[in-house]
């Protein structure tokens, strides 16, 4: 059941402001997985740089928020996408170390990995014999 | 143990509209995110623009790298074909949320015009690729100038 308290759990209720963002907002699609050493949450974000994607820890909530710079060209014809922005939350467990979390963004893919803290690190105790 | 919270359930039923809604193919009136998924959605999404000399053509291509990605252009047809690789890990994983596909892809498009096949440019940049279509000559629009006489 340890693992279980590990999970990032089920977005933050939400508040007024997060439900009107989600109309103008897209929601990206995520993969969340956990190892031994933490957790690591992939995000797809085409079309967003460095520069446009603002990622927040605050009071265990992350945030990922942001709107492509990069306009198309010419006019519409056919459309089946449109770019107005990315936003989703995700409520963290305690145990995560926001402050050194790593994320790197490639291909408009976005990896976020977040360590665990030490004391949540599962940890194998010796057994000393005592004569 | 019961944990039942007004908010999640809110929430977990505008998710279920959000999906009816989509399902019946009016998808485009709840926004939906870019999320091509196991399901048999289409993917890439594709944009196609134009000005008075170009087309331009935009995919939806996160996480796939160039190598794997293929386009043809045969008369003013443009094929978009590629795969999208899973990244594989030797460490065990617990999985929490898995939303992103991945696997081929084929897309084809048939340009409204007739393009010059030689010109065509592509670029790809932090997931998406550009494409940049030469109208051909005779597709170019003309300005007429009118004589009054």
């Amino acid at each position: 059941m340890t693992d279980k308290n590990l999970t990032v759990q089920n977005e933050k209720p939400l508040s007024r402001e997060s439900l009107q963002s989600r109309e103008r907002f897209l929601t990206p699609a995520v993969d969340i997985f956990e190892t031994d050493n933490g957790l690591t949450l992939v995000a797809d974000l085409p079309g967003m740089t460095n520069d446009d994607l603002n990622i927040d820890i605050d009071q265990g909530v992350l945030t990922l928020h942001g709107v492509p710079g990069r306009q198309a060209k010419g006019d519409s014809l056919f459309g089946e996408f449109s770019m107005p922005g990315y936003y989703r939350q995700f409520r963290l467990a305690e145990q995560l170390d926001a402050g050194s979390a790593e994320a790197e963004l490639k291909n408009g893919v976005l990896t976020l990995h977040l360590p665990k803290a030490e004391a949540a690190k599962p940890k194998r105790i010796e057994i000393k014999t005592v004569h | 143990m019961i944990n039942w919270n007004l908010f999640r359930e809110m929430d977990s039923l505008r998710r279920e509209m959000d999906e009816i809604f989509r399902s019946v193919g009016a998808g485009d009136l709840v926004e939906n995110a870019f999320m091509p998924g196991p399901g048999a959605r289409r993917f890439p999404r594709l944009n196609l623009r134009e000005d008075g000399d170009h087309y331009y053509l935009y995919a939806l291509l996160p996480g796939v790298d160039t190598d794997h990605l293929d386009m043809n252009m045969v008369g003013n047809t443009l094929t978009l074909s590629g795969e999208r690789m899973e990244e594989v890990s030797e460490q065990k994983r617990t999985w929490h949320r898995r939303e992103r596909g991945a696997g081929k892809f084929l897309r084809t498009i048939e340009l409204p015009a007739e393009v010059d096949a030689r010109g065509v440019k592509a670029e790809f940049r932090n997931g998406v690729l550009e494409v940049v279509i030469p109208k051909a000559e005779e597709a170019k629009p003309k300005r007429i100038d009118i004589k009054v006489k």
